[in-house]
């Protein structure tokens, strides 16, 4: 099977059925996405596929075939330029607790900015939305809020 | 959990323990299993006792392995200072709280600072409790002294070193961070030195700054780790990958502690990718099957695929509506008391009231799902993971594969939360994982091992906060005097039974399940104890006993002062007096900063207060909530927090939220584990409630300045949470709550 993730192509031979979680994290090596409940609950996993936050921990790679996977290491990388705001914003508010929740949360908080109209501020309300579906225990939910404000206030 | 141990006590504690896992009386290990001297730079002083060995005419030292520099700072020739942590780092901050007293002292280039986790060894050990542990927000409180005297001692290092190199008295030296100076304007960095420092003796004696002095200490300071954990680059336990290691799951039998009565694995054994299944024992007397495979999903498909029955017939099935029965029946029957006051005046007194609390099992439910990663040897065991309590588990470890524990080496790695649940009495998850190896290894797979829990694993397996409930009869005058308070604790005893029961469970009461009962307020009080025992593993969580003692007194004191029509924040004033000078200045503080009295609420709303003082710091919370649609509202919290010197402003800020939001979970709708015929019937985060952003409240965290000793903060920003947020809503009800979660019925 053909994969491509950060934008290099991959031939895994892996079950169809296997969640990109795993294909990601056992056959490519690349932990920085989490597992947190195997069930697209709490958002530990989130990966953008064509653009778009998907839970990869129940995602099969068969659905990925043909699309463009992207991980916190790509997005985080530089070449991302709402990644790296994301990111920046994330360090500035200092929002990492234990931190494994957290590429979860930046995958979100990323695909959640790149798909606001151009120049649109979200609102509080918005980014509650947006971000209800990761869990962070450590609880640096205000921490996210500050961050995601800042982020879209730095890419106007 | 163990804040009320006398220190003096534990290392005893922990030799029985290392007694009791090789089966032979045992000293500590003292060899050190370090490799000091790697790549990235020389180990500042490393081995000290052996330099001084061999130096003709100098004394031996004295100093412990806590108190050796060689063990804890590393300087790079680019000036890097490495900074070792002796405990688990794990949201807390401590990876960044530690190196930052260390620096203040060594007068370190904070730029240059980086951190990393201990191991197992001695060195790292608290070096009050004697034994490695991660818990009770202890760290910054037990190590202040510890990292200020490391940093101190290596400066002193850095400078005899300077001095010999110039040949100049070391009195004419000062430093400036990372540099040391000299006269005629010789200058040299810290990097320079340390080999030369490392051959020199490391002094017993040395002088510690001023606090006034401070730079780094006290500025709020951006965690070490922020970098790599906004990258994908840090690396937790459940991320190791040793090369040919393979992945377990366990198939865990549905009650706790039963058996096999039949396996059929054929099906399993022929899942591509799956290497062995594995019968092995588990916690608590029962049994599991362990298939070991490629990677975690095809294990999981694996274990998916094995046929078993399960054989519960010699073990307690818990239900929770029974239990709640047998609780209740306890409360009336007599029991250990740990408070005895006269309840005499009880039958007089002008007004009385009587409640029933009912708190349910609770589970950790950290985001990182429990794993362990073993590497078996003939004679040696290498073990990874994010572990609160080494040296213990690394005992535990010893006596499952049939080793010493000097044989054993815990790598301590950076965990995604806990909240206690990697620190289990019996080391659970580290003792299946070197069972699991070592069926694995004799079964021809010589390779290491991580096993790997699911959230269904972990929600459903065990160790949880357990079910209480409290009674109380409270009898006041019309002033709100109260004149005798009597209470009744029915829960099972999380200490018992373990290697701490012997000094923390005293006359049948075990201490952690009253902690935070009473304290600080002068009340008459009768406090009554029962620990019924229940087939349900339980566990210190967060605050431990101060999850459900806050609340309860918290609550309580508030339905008096509304019963005698006093301002709750008065009524506790009173009663703290002038004996209790933190609880008034954490309680002023929010009360100031939140207008509490002042400020008129957005219609709906209601104050809240409640103040709690857990691990030797307060924590006063005023809130405002409202009811919306028939569920309580948090909308946002002010608060005052007494924890002595604030070593890290920004930190202490972000573990006060994080505590309250673990304590708003308490409070939500599904916030329970509950067990059905020997069940339990929560399994992820669907079923299992935590907060969620769509929780979170606006939130401020005040700090009263002060210049004493730091105590803790990793626990005591939950417990009063809870109450406040009740006591809101009792304003808006009429009512109190009586339960967690929160039931308006």
């Amino acid at each position: 099977m053909q994969l491509v993730v950060n934008g290099r192509e991959h031939t895994v031979d892996v079950d169809p059925a296997m969640p990109i979680l795993w294909a990601l994290r056992d056959t490519l090596g690349l932990t920085g996405t989490k597992f947190g409940c195997g069930a697209a609950l709490c958002g530990a996993c989130t990966v953008h596929l064509d653009g778009e936050a998907v839970r990869s921990c129940s995602t099969p790679v068969s659905e990925a075939v043909g699309k463009k996977i992207a991980t916190i290491e790509a997005v985080t990388a530089g070449a991302d330029r709402v990644g790296a705001a994301v990111q920046a914003a994330w360090i500035k508010h200092d929002v990492a607790q234990c931190g494994y929740c957290q590429s979860g949360q930046i995958m979100s908080a990323t695909a959640f900015i790149k798909a606001l109209p151009r120049g649109k501020q979200p609102t509080p309300e918005e980014i509650d939305t947006a971000m209800a579906g990761n869990i962070c225990r450590c609880g640096t939910y205000a921490r996210i809020r500050a961050a995601i404000a800042d982020a879209s206030r730095s890419l106007v | 959990m163990l804040h009320n141990i006398d220190p003096a006590d534990l290392p005893r504690a922990l030799q029985r323990l290392v007694t009791h896992a090789r089966g032979t009386p045992a000293a500590l290990p003292r060899r050190s299993f370090l490799k000091l001297a790697g790549a990235s730079g020389l180990a500042l002083g490393a081995f000290p006792h052996v330099a001084l060995g061999q130096t003709a005419g100098a004394a031996a030292t004295t100093l412990k392995p806590t108190q050796q520099p060689s063990a804890f700072v590393q300087i790079a020739r680019n000036g890097e200072v490495m900074v070792t942590i002796n405990r688990l780092e794990f949201g807390q901050g401590v990876n960044t709280g530690l190196p930052m007293i260390l620096a203040e002292e060594l007068d370190a280039d904070w730029s240059l600072v980086r951190s990393r986790h201990g191991t197992n060894d001695v060195a790292y050990a608290d070096p009050l409790f004697g034994i490695h542990l991660t818990g009770g927000s202890h760290t910054i409180k037990n190590s202040y002294t510890q990292y200020r005297e490391l940093g101190a001692r290596a400066r002193a290092m850095l400078l005899n070193a300077a001095a010999a190199q110039w040949k100049v008295d070391v009195a004419t030296l000062r430093t400036r961070a990372g540099t040391v100076l000299g006269p005629r304007g010789l200058k040299t960095g810290y990097g320079e030195l340390a080999e030369a420092a490392m051959a020199l003796p490391v002094p017993e004696k040395v002088t510690l700054k001023d606090p006034k002095d401070f730079r780094i200490i006290g500025r709020p300071t951006q965690r070490l780790d922020a970098q790599a954990k906004t990258s994908g680059k840090q690396d937790f336990g459940i991320d190791v990958h040793l090369p040919g290691q393979l992945t377990a799951v366990v198939a865990r039998p549905p009650v706790f502690g039963s058996s096999l009565a039949l396996v059929d694995d054929s099906a399993a054994r022929a899942v591509k990718g799956v290497k062995a299944v594995l019968r092995v024992p588990l916690d608590g007397g029962g049994e599991g099957v362990a298939v070991v495979a490629e990677g975690y999903w095809q294990a999981t498909q694996g274990r998916d695929a094995l046929k078993l029955e399960w054989d519960a017939s010699k073990v307690e099935k818990v239900d929770s509506e029974k239990q709640l029965a047998q609780y209740r029946e306890l409360a009336g029957q007599p029991g250990p008391r740990k408070l005895d006051a006269d309840m005499a005046p009880l039958a007089t007194a002008p007004q009385q009231i009587e409640a029933e609390f009912i708190f349910p099992y609770l589970a950790h439910a950290a985001m990182e799902p429990l794993n362990c990663t073993v590497r078996l040897g003939d004679n040696r065991a290498e073990i990874w993971m994010g572990s609160q309590s080494a040296g213990l588990d690394a005992a535990a470890a010893a006596k499952v594969l049939g080793f010493t524990p000097e044989q054993v080496v815990v790598n301590v790695l950076m965990a995604g939360g806990g909240f206690g649940r990697r620190f289990s009495s019996t080391s659970d998850v580290v003792v299946e994982a070197c069972a699991i190896a070592k069926a694995a290894r004799t079964a021809g797979l010589d390779v290491p091992v991580r096993t790997v829990w699911s959230r269904e694993d972990d929600m459903k397996g065990g160790y949880y906060r357990p079910m209480h409930l409290h009674r109380a009869k409270i009898g006041f005058d019309d002033k709100g005097k109260v004149l005798a308070w009597d209470h009744v604790i029915v829960a099972q005893s999380i200490l018992t039974g373990t290697v701490f029961a012997a000094f923390q469970v005293k006359d049948g009461i075990d201490a952690s399940a009253t902690e935070g009962m009473l304290t600080p307020y002068p009340l008459p009080m009768r406090l009554t104890v029962h620990h019924p025992k229940l087939n349900v593993p339980v566990l210190w969580w967060r605050s431990v006993g101060s999850t459900h003692t806050a609340f309860v007194m918290e609550t309580l004191l508030d339905d008096i002062a509304r019963a005698t029509k006093q301002d709750p924040v008065a009524y506790r004033m009173a009663l703290f007096g002038d004996s209790h000078p933190r609880h008034r200045a954490a309680l002023q503080l929010a009360v100031d900063r939140s207008g509490y009295g002042k400020a008129k609420l957005s219609a709906g709303r209601a104050w809240g207060v409640a103040v709690h003082e857990s691990f030797d710091s307060v924590v006063a919370y005023v809130v405002e909530a409202s009811i919306k649609d028939g569920q309580p509202v948090l909308h946002r919290v002010t608060s005052g927090v007494h924890c002595n010197l604030a070593v890290n402003p920004r930190s202490i800020e972000a573990q006060v939220q994080g505590a309250a939001v673990m304590g708003l979970s308490t409070c939500l709708p599904g916030s329970a584990i509950t067990l059905k015929d020997g069940i339990v019937e929560q399994s992820n985060f669907g079923d299992f409630t935590v907060a969620r952003i769509t929780d979170m409240p606006e939130f401020a965290v005040h700090i009263v300045p002060s210049a004493d000793p730091p105590t803790g903060i990793g626990e005591p920003g939950l417990p009063p949470l809870a109450p406040a947020f009740a006591n809101a809503i009792a304003q808006l009800t009429g009512k109190p709550l009586r339960q967690l979660p929160f039931n308006l019925a």
